[in-house]
């Protein structure tokens, strides 16, 4: 490996000279993890995961990362993941669909033990019949929590969701984990350009002094409220502790809005903010949503994109300005539930003009004729199409 | 923009995988776009194997499998013959005015499939891929390079250097590793050939002589066509 020499965040995140490589999602994740100066990595493998923390690990063998275990499974790695970064360590770990249900009861306690780390998803079937192909309904058991949780459309949000959110998730007034979440195979095994910053340069170290919590005294929260009497038993005062404790964790997650601002560009990407028709997604649905975008443009037609890069901080505002002329919202996703159209509707005011979907389950492709399907419709055109599938 | 969404059907042996990225690296090498995925069950000879590739000169966005393809590549007639395929029949999903490739020396179309790949307006290719690779390189193995060798024939894409470059990187890299059973079989082809570099002779021989064929034939694309959805 090479000497890397400690740049400041902005310099690395923002204006470090950039090379473009051609890598898959994994290795987005691992060049991400390369230059973040992280002590420690902890997980247990699962498809499509696992070539994420195989290389990993290699950076372990290479000597970027202090210290890699295999923990006995993903109940065991999210807890000792909480309990590495609570000792001040920088920690990453990832999973998918079923490993990431099996840790969640660890991840959902993260921010409310104040833990700021990283967690990536590579999506993965998790309801039967289940497969190994990503649809992406574990995310809506993300958004509910605390976390703070991002959703990349392809390797180069990989890289960048990732180094930023390392950053993100360590400022004190912010102090949560950060989730990366990406479609597995799609992302993860697909090859796609990114433009990489040098890989002699690290993100500083984990300063865990500079935090609104003690990292590891038991006598002042967040250790104390986990044994203390009064919290633990019902009553009054344990209530009022929860709902102060979590109302400030929710402020926090708001206040990483102007960090993703600064580092990521904001919580949304609009192409095409004057059109009739948005497609509003997020993830692998944003980039068949960029496509469709472009083919009803080269069609003639006023489409727009709506991309959510940030799922927690929602963009509510944000989704209520750009959408305030919008004749029709088309939300294209990789689940059955939906979970994206429930909060576009109800984030604006008038949820009628949201088509709920396109959807393929299962962890299918989700075809760009879909969409243009759904595009066609807005705009009364009708389309016949003589494909036998 | 010029644009291919190809979907490439085999079976497990023929280089399926390996001629997908082959595709990919040398739109990379020639500076232009391309994005492939791989989808295969359990890895043995002759089970079916499909490989979804998109080339362009435009930025590609769009992932996953190609579920409406303009461009069929059938590697192995038993795709068509015996249905070895996830996706049957062989033209599902097929736009109107695209194209089919298929490796058979003899005609495998039955006159209920050719009604319907006229109705699409599809073009058909046939050319006994196997064969030729047989001839060329005195190998079966070469199959994969006839075919992708006579797809850059008819779209023109890429030249021959960026091929060639593309080939170097694929069985000269020493990095790439698809699976356990395709790194057990480039050493069985590496040990047929003694040296790397003979076989990347006999390979560009034989993506030489299936470009020539789409010259001789006339199927070579002149103008640039739009993709419609």
């Amino acid at each position: 490996m090479p000497e890397q020499r400690v740049v400041e965040p902005e310099y690395l995140i923002l204006e470090a000279p950039r090379e473009r490589k051609f890598i898959t999602g994994s290795q987005a994740f691992a060049e991400a993890v390369k230059r973040a100066n992280v002590d420690i990595a902890i997980a247990y493998p699962i498809t499509p995961q696992s070539e994420t923390m195989h290389l990993v690990g290699d950076l372990y063998a290479q000597g970027y990362i202090k210290d890699y275990y295999r923990a006995e499974e993903e109940y065991g790695a999210m807890s000792a993941i909480a309990g590495a970064v609570r000792g001040g360590a920088r920690a990453f770990t990832a999973t998918s669909g079923p490993g990431l249900l099996r840790g969640l009861e660890a991840i959902v306690s993260w921010p409310g033990h104040r833990i700021p780390a990283v967690l990536g998803i590579m999506t993965r079937v998790v309801n039967a019949p289940l497969s190994i192909q990503p649809d992406n309904v574990e995310i809506a058991y993300l958004l509910n929590s605390g976390l703070i949780v991002f959703h990349a459309e392809n390797q180069q949000d990989v890289f960048d969701f990732t180094l930023a959110g390392f950053v993100i998730s360590e400022k004190v007034d912010v102090y949560l984990p950060v989730v990366v979440a990406t479609e597995g195979f799609f992302v993860t095994h697909a090859k796609g350009y990114v433009d990489l910053p040098p890989e002699d340069m690290k993100l500083p170290p984990r300063d865990p002094y500079k935090a609104p919590v003690p990292p590891t005294d038991c006598e002042i929260p967040p250790a104390r409220i986990q044994r203390d009497a009064p919290v633990q038993k019902s009553n009054f005062m344990s209530y009022l502790i929860h709902a102060v404790w979590q109302q400030e964790i929710w402020s926090a997650n708001r206040r990483a809005v102007k960090w993703i601002k600064h580092y990521l560009g904001g919580l949304i990407e609009v192409v095409n903010p004057d059109a009739e028709v948005f497609i509003v997604a997020s993830g692998c649905a944003a980039a068949q949503g960029r496509e469709a975008q472009r083919y009803a443009t080269m069609e003639g037609l006023n489409v727009g994109l709506v991309k959510i890069k940030s799922l927690r901080p929602f963009p509510t505002n944000e989704l209520r300005e750009v959408l305030k002329n919008a004749k029709t919202v088309i939300v294209p996703e990789h689940n059955i539930v939906g979970w994206l159209a429930k909060e576009v509707k109800a984030a604006i005011p008038n949820s009628g003009i949201v088509v709920d979907g396109p959807r393929v389950y299962g962890g299918m492709t989700l075809p760009v004729e879909l969409i243009m399907d759904e595009i066609y419709k807005a705009f009364g055109i009708k389309k016949e199409r003589k494909t036998v599938v | 923009m010029k644009r291919y969404n190809i979907r490439i059907a085999g079976v497990g042996g023929q280089g399926v995988v390996t001629s997908a990225h082959i595709l990919g690296n040398a739109m990379s090498a020639a500076g232009k776009y391309a994005s492939l995925v791989p989808f295969f069950g359990s890895e043995k000879r002759m089970a079916p194997v499909e490989a979804y590739v998109r080339v362009s000169d435009q930025p590609i966005y769009e992932v996953g499998e190609v579920v409406y393809p303009n461009v069929i590549m059938i590697y192995h007639p038993q795709v068509i013959t015996h249905g070895k395929s996830y996706t049957m029949p062989f033209y599902s999903g097929l736009k109107e005015n695209g194209m089919v490739i298929i490796n058979s020396d003899v005609d495998i179309i039955t006159d209920e499939d050719k009604k319907v790949l006229e109705d699409l307006n599809a073009r058909v290719y046939m050319i006994p891929a196997t064969q030729i690779a047989r001839d060329i390189a005195g190998t079966e193995l070469a199959t994969n390079m006839a075919m992708i060798g006579l797809f850059f024939g008819i779209t023109r894409l890429v030249n021959l250097e960026h091929i060639e470059k593309a080939l170097i990187e694929r069985f000269l890299g020493g990095t790439f590793v698809a699976s356990g059973g395709t790194t057990a079989l480039d050493s069985a082809i590496e040990k047929k050939f003694k040296k790397k570099q003979e076989l990347l002779a006999k390979n560009m021989e034989v993506i030489k002589y299936a470009i020539k064929l789409a010259e001789e034939n006339g199927w070579v694309e002149t103008e640039t066509e739009e993709v419609k959805t």
